[in-house]
């Protein structure tokens, strides 16, 4: 762990992990993460210009597994920050291990009473008594890491603030220990699903990405590559079928996961073209509202 | 280049975006990075610097559009004032899009009758053939638009002309018509809807092209600016309540479903974390044996939260037509997030809504049903507070309670009634809180037959609700 001045807030960028758009595009197709060119785009530029990431767009369209896409295609381990309402410093940041303090002081009692309170007060607020949480786990990791600070949206206005200074300077501030810097600047990844308006100093600091539902073509391509053995024709009429049951007026719009556990269940139950009675059948796996369930039915089955 | 794109930033402020300096050279170092020719990738590096709000979107691509769109001799338009064109970054993508453009092969499409252009463009939805869906809407634009260099007519006219020429309706029901001959057995209705929706898609695709085929003309006749500032519309936050057309009331009722969220969000929260409570005792000593005993960690008890009632009255007359169906859907859209909704509307007479909100799932449905069977007037379908409240205070005036928050919707414009605002008085004292959404803008406040101010005195806060900015700021402090 490097112990810097506080002052000294730049970091040297690391070497860069893309050589360009479609290597980034490329290496994703690999790992079964179709990219489009506004994802491959960002995710290069955030590589080149050191900067973290905000993913947002509605659930089930691949944030989270971007950010472990990225990861997987360059090699690093993915750190995550799972957030949730009354998440705090002593989760996300770092923790003084109160326990073994508690014990060395206890320790030093039992001897004979020479050691200077400094020395003990030195001693107790060192590396050995830090708890590491993610955040500071992932800048002061030696190897590559990608860290991903997963529905950003859901900690309080007031708990974004711990965020602000990792994610513009990469490094921590330790009142006890001084400032801790990163040894290597992670790829930062944060996914909200716009339950709320993200302050604008977090903002600020990101670049910004909103996941849609894909396109037909891409949606096709997706369930080609994430369910082996599908047909074509079948990947087809399943794209094609869902971009009519997401344009209807629904709770929740089917997601891509739920798109591909349709395909899954059509192709174990032998189904090789859907009919209205297949589809209607299998819908509940598509749909999880029994009032949009029962829309949807309807309208695929009278037309017009 | 840095003075294109600060050109670029300064007309997204002026449409109202919000860009920061530090955004600013974001940008900047961006587009260092990226390929200059590929203008999708520089459209995107932009976008992830600059945008960061996806309800702003649209604005920012339609002043992209304008901003970096292409002008020059393949026009046909202008011809060689390359002078003006100083930067090299123009004459790139210039490049970079005729070397698409040739390879669409658009050379001989001049020669053509309307009926072979028509039969060309069939062909190429039929397939769906990018290249030449894009060679179409340049020649229909050419042909059919009739633009003149210089003419002061808004790029929706010459849009509408070339649809008009075009008639694409019949044409999707052409395609339908061909494929079903196609296939020669009967579809089924389900490969049939896909089919048209295809269709559609692409035909939308194909309008797309068109628009912007006769803004990269007009950009070229007009200049980027000027273009820019005839195209600026507000941002959806911005849109008035009062006066928005249709297009705009679907993408307000889309901004509304997410602020409706964050309002039950926010409610939520504020239950659960709200102030603390007195020591818990047990709790302190039992964390206390993990540290030998002493009490380092005190622990305290939360207040059980309660449920958060919320009654909705709204005035649904012509006077507020417009922001009454906004209401409408807001109320909608409450009902869905809470679980203790209820709502009223009223004209001169007040009847209870709740229920044809919660029996229906399709919004217009229950906003028809509210117009048509709620019995809301009383003697002429004027709107009258007074009336209408005291209604209201005697028939559920007991079901306001500590617990429930009192949300009045309307302009106030009682039509010099008796106010009866003795019944907000009361509701304030029996409720937790009244808040009064006045849909008109504050200069008119109490001018005419608006006595807002009168009501007002006796709510907890009356806000000006004309856009959905103020709505959210409203929600924010609701919360």
């Amino acid at each position: 762990m490097t112990i810097s001045s506080p002052t000294s807030g730049d970091v040297q960028l690391s070497e860069p992990r893309f050589e360009g758009v479609q290597q980034v595009r490329d290496a994703l197709r690999d790992v079964q993460y179709l990219a489009d060119d506004g994802i491959a785009g960002v995710a290069y530029l955030a590589d080149r210009l050191g900067k973290p990431i905000l993913v947002e767009g509605p659930a089930g369209t691949g944030k989270t597994q971007l950010a472990k896409s990225v990861a997987e295609i360059t090699g690093s381990r993915l750190i995550r920050l799972q957030c949730y309402e009354g998440l705090d410093e002593s989760k996300a940041l770092y923790e003084w291990n109160y326990k073994k303090q508690l014990l060395r002081i206890q320790t030093e009692q039992g001897d004979t009473a020479d050691h200077e309170w400094t020395e003990i007060r030195d001693d107790i607020f060192s590396d050995e008594f830090l708890l590491t949480r993610p955040l500071l786990e992932a800048i002061t990791a030696d190897e590559p890491v990608v860290l991903l600070i997963d529905e950003v949206d859901r900690v309080e206005v007031e708990t974004e603030a711990l965020l602000l200074e990792i994610l513009s300077d990469y490094q921590v501030s330790i009142p006890e220990l001084g400032t801790i810097a990163a040894k290597q600047i992670p790829l930062v990844f944060l996914t909200s699903n716009n339950t709320r308006e993200l302050s604008e100093a977090l903002k600020r600091r990101c670049l910004y990405l909103h996941v849609d539902y894909p396109q037909l073509d891409r949606e096709r391509e997706i369930v080609l590559a994430k369910v082996p053995d599908i047909t074509e024709q079948l990947a087809d009429q399943v794209a094609r079928i869902v971009r009519s049951i997401r344009q209807l007026d629904l709770k929740k719009a089917p997601s891509v996961s739920e798109t591909l556990d349709w395909a899954r269940t059509l192709l174990l139950l032998n189904i090789d073209t859907i009919d209205e009675q297949t589809a209607k059948d299998t819908l509940n796996i598509l749909l999880k509202y029994q009032t949009d369930i029962a829309k949807a039915a309807k309208e695929l089955s009278v037309d017009e | 280049m840095l003075e294109l794109l600060n050109g670029f930033v300064v007309e997204l402020r002026n449409a109202g975006l919000p860009v920061s300096l530090t955004e600013n050279l974001d940008a900047m170092e961006a587009v260092q990075h990226i390929p200059i020719d590929d203008r999708e990738a520089f459209k995107y590096a932009l976008g992830a610097t600059l945008i960061k709000n996806q309800a702003h979107w649209r604005s920012f691509e339609t002043i992209f559009e304008v901003y970096f769109s292409l002008r020059g001799p393949e026009y046909k338009l202008v011809d060689g004032d390359e002078e003006s064109m100083v930067d090299d970054l123009w004459r790139e993508m210039q490049d970079q899009q005729q070397g698409q453009e040739g390879q669409g092969g658009a050379g001989g499409l001049e020669n053509l009758t309307p009926e072979e252009i028509a039969q060309m463009l069939m062909s190429a939805l039929m397939n769906g053939d990018q290249g030449m869906m894009r060679a179409m809407a340049r020649q229909a634009v050419q042909r059919f638009a009739g633009m003149e260099p210089g003419r002061p007519v808004g790029g929706t006219y010459y849009l509408y002309r070339t649809l008009r020429n075009l008639d694409l309706d019949s044409m999707l029901d052409r395609l339908m018509e061909s494929t079903r001959e196609e296939v020669g057995d009967d579809l089924t209705p389900l490969e049939e809807r896909l089919e048209r929706e295809e269709y559609e898609d692409r035909i939308d695709k194909f309008k797309g092209e068109v628009e912007a085929e006769i803004r990269r003309r007009l950009v070229a006749d007009r200049g980027a600016e000027a273009m820019a500032k005839t195209l600026r519309k507000p941002l959806p936050e911005d849109v008035e309540f009062m006066h928005a057309s249709r297009d705009e009331m679907v993408s307000l009722r889309k901004a509304l479903q997410p602020l409706t969220r964050k309002l039950a969000a926010r409610l939520a929260r504020k239950r659960k974390h709200g102030r603390k409570g007195p020591l818990d005792f047990r709790n302190t000593v039992r964390h206390s044996l993990s540290y030998g005993g002493v009490p380092a960690e005190p622990k305290f008890k939360y207040p059980r939260p309660s449920k958060p009632e919320l009654i909705v009255v709204a005035d649904i007359s012509g006077s507020v037509a417009a922001f009454a169906r906004f209401t409408l859907m807001l109320v909608y859209a409450i009902q869905n997030q809470f679980s203790k909704v209820r709502s009223f509307v009223f004209i001169d007479g007040i009847d209870e809504v709740t229920d044809f909100f919660r029996a229906t799932e399709d919004i217009t449905e229950a906003i028809h049903r509210v117009n048509t069977e709620a019995d809301v007037v009383w003697v002429d379908g004027h709107s009258d507070y007074g009336h209408a409240f005291e209604v209201f205070w005697e028939k559920y005036g007991k079901d306001v309670g500590p617990k429930s928050t009192v949300l009045l919707l309307g302009d106030a414009r009682n039509n010099y009634h008796a106010s009866q605002s003795w019944v907000v008085k009361e509701m304030q004292h029996k409720a937790r809180h009244v808040y009064w959404l006045n849909p008109e803008p504050r200069s008119y406040w109490n001018t005419g037959d608006s006595i807002v101010g009168e009501y007002g005195t006796y709510t907890d806060g009356v806000y000006e609700c004309r856009n959905l900015r103020q709505l959210e700021t409203f929600v924010e402090k609701l919360a």
